[in-house]
């Protein structure tokens, strides 16, 4: 572990990712304790604020502190999307290591499931939840979920199935552990780097698509601050107030870029043979 | 050839049932009854067996599954209840909005995105490359939707070149209207451009490094005719594929960018059902938005056999 970091430090793409990274975790952490002001606080008589002194990124149209309600909605972002991705690799790799371990019909099951799934974009699954339950941030999570389930056992299959042919895993077989100890044991370690990066393009996607279907209200429901639902807002309010159509965006653009690189740098630290031509 | 064919298509078949199955369980089973959902818990009782009659609910699932996917296929997809007119004919209406807008997107994404994707692979780790690689990077991690309202704020709150939304309609004029899908068109095709170019320059870098390029090359052909005459045509197979994956991500784009243009295209109609809560319209939308997705990825698949014969061999992966 310190070894990986050691040579992260060395690796641009994984020290700039993880520094935004961080600051975007740090900062909705924080927000759980402490805003400038509370992020559902209105004060009419000073609503569409510039950014000032007192307001460092302006207030919105009920008079909201916009830089108190971007940290709430960073922690809203961060929390749907990794709740999401961890849904999508809970089902995703196992259903890829199955896949992988057993071939045959399952693998034939498992890799047609998968293209099923992707006929629906996490939007359309959105849709659908919130046409039967009306919309909320469990929509994003269940839909942006469903989604990753097929790109986690498309990527750990991928992976697994060279592992498979090993002399390590000869070695396990003849001592008599069976498929899923195998998987367990020495599979999934074994593809755990691919699986991290992935992991870590994914949680980009997710913020993006999490902003998406806030911005549409089927996400994250106010008075809860969203990037999505800000920007939707701000669209209202683009002749009087267009500096609120930036920061969320921004903000937005900004984390993905960080995760983006984040994965970059991590698919270059943990696995030189990965490495993408430069 | 033929048996690869007749597997995906199968497939293909296969794949189009269990999305209708899901759907008609989603949204006519799992609620129990849909007309109380549609009509809210203030319903009168005698509108409510009136819609219900309407929706065949008297049926058994089972035959309302049949008679609903039997009418699909005859391009009858009911009536929408908000609007009392048959859903063939709103989707008729909107699509004329829609496809345009994501064909547009397509041909400026691919426009853009292989030369500029040419280009860096040909001037590899200099300036040029690196400037794009860099752009591209930031591209990709930006929403379409807000670029879509950065574009509002420069191209119609600042220089008022454009409208800030709605569409001026095919009847009056083909140019007004092409110019109201213009902006959304940008707004879809930048992040595609960006995933596009960066894929298009590292299958070009690889190509560059195969026999058959040296061999041209010892033949006499200089770098770029060698890259123009036999590489991209080579390394264009894993830039169809990625077309073919991201168009569900072009299809939810279009969505959201119907949205903030006010657009009325299928994705609009989508959301004004769910306000309506119409599920006769959502359900039908989205069944033809998912089978679109499915079968473009099938055409892909096809044209990647046709294109890489190695391909069809039957295997996945």
């Amino acid at each position: 572990m310190g070894e990986i970091f050691k040579k992260g430090l060395g690796n641009r793409s994984f020290v700039i990712g993880g520094v935004v990274t961080i600051i975007f975790i740090l900062i909705a952490g924080i927000s759980l304790l402490w805003t400038p002001y509370p992020f559902d606080e209105m004060t009419i008589a000073s609503k569409l604020k510039t950014p000032s002194g007192d307001h460092w990124l302006g207030t919105d149209h009920f008079g909201r502190d916009v830089f108190s309600m971007m940290m709430v909605g960073a922690r809203n972002s961060i929390v749907v999307s990794l709740v999401a991705v961890s849904i999508g690799a809970g089902f995703g790799i196992p259903l890829g290591a199955l896949a992988a371990a057993r071939g045959g019909w399952v693998d034939e099951a498992v890799m047609r499931f998968n293209d099923f799934t992707f006929a629906f974009p996490a939007l359309l699954s959105a849709v659908m939840i919130t046409a039967l339950a009306g919309p909320g941030a469990v929509n994003s999570i269940i839909a942006i979920g469903i989604f990753n389930v097929p790109v986690f056992a498309r990527i750990t299959r991928g992976a697994a199935l060279p592992i498979w042919k090993r002399e390590y895993i000869m070695a396990a077989r003849v001592s008599g552990k069976g498929p899923v100890q195998i998987s367990i044991e020495h599979v999934i370690p074994n593809i755990a780097s691919v699986l991290i990066v992935q992991a870590t393009i994914q949680f980009a996607l997710a913020i993006i698509a999490e902003a998406g279907l806030s911005y549409l209200g089927l996400g994250t429901q106010p008075p809860n601050p969203s990037w999505g639902k800000m920007l939707s807002e701000a669209q209202t309010f683009m002749f009087l107030a267009p500096h609120l159509a930036l920061f969320p965006g921004m903000a937005i653009a900004l984390m993905v870029l960080g995760l983006n690189l984040l994965g970059d740098g991590l698919r270059d630290v943990l696995d030189p043979r990965l490495r993408r031509q430069r | 050839m033929a048996i690869f064919f007749l597997r995906r298509a199968l497939t293909l078949f296969a794949t189009l049932v269990a999305t209708s199955i899901i759907v008609f369980l989603v949204l006519e089973v799992i609620p129990g009854d849909p007309a109380a959902v549609m009509l809210g818990v203030n319903a009168q009782a005698d509108t409510l067996a009136a819609l219900r009659a309407e929706m065949g609910l008297d049926l058994p699932a089972t035959e309302r599954y049949f008679n609903w996917t039997l009418g699909l296929l005859q391009g009858d997809m009911g009536n929408s209840y908000t609007y009392g007119v048959p859903v063939s004919e709103l989707v008729a209406e909107r699509v004329v909005v829609s496809l345009p807008l994501a064909l547009m997107a397509i041909v400026l994404s691919t426009v853009i995105a292989i030369p500029v994707g040419v280009l860096a692979a040909a001037r590899h780790n200099k300036p040029t490359d690196l400037g794009v690689m860099g752009v591209s990077q930031i591209a990709v991690a930006i929403p379409n939707f807000w670029f879509a309202i950065l574009l509002i704020l420069l191209f119609a709150v600042k220089l008022q070149w454009f409208s800030a939304g709605g569409f001026a309609g095919w009847e009056n004029g083909f140019w007004g209207a092409l110019k109201s899908l213009l902006l959304p068109a940008v707004a879809l095709a930048l992040p595609q451009a960006a995933i596009l170019a960066r894929v298009t320059r590292s299958s070009v870098l690889e190509i560059m490094g195969e026999d058959y390029i040296r061999t041209a090359r010892a033949k006499g052909l200089g770098k770029s005719s060698a890259l123009w005459r036999h590489g991209v045509r080579n390394a264009l197979i894993p830039v169809i594929t990625i077309m073919g994956l991201q168009f569900s991500f072009l299809l939810a784009g279009t969505i959201i960018i119907e949205n903030v243009f006010y657009l009325p295209g299928l994705g609009r109609l989508i959301f004004q059902a769910i306000a309506q809560r119409d599920l006769i319209v959502v359900k039908d939308l989205i069944v033809l938005l998912a089978g679109t997705v499915v079968v473009v990825n099938f055409i892909v698949d096809m044209l990647y056999a046709v294109l890489d014969p190695r391909l069809r061999g039957g295997g996945h992966g």
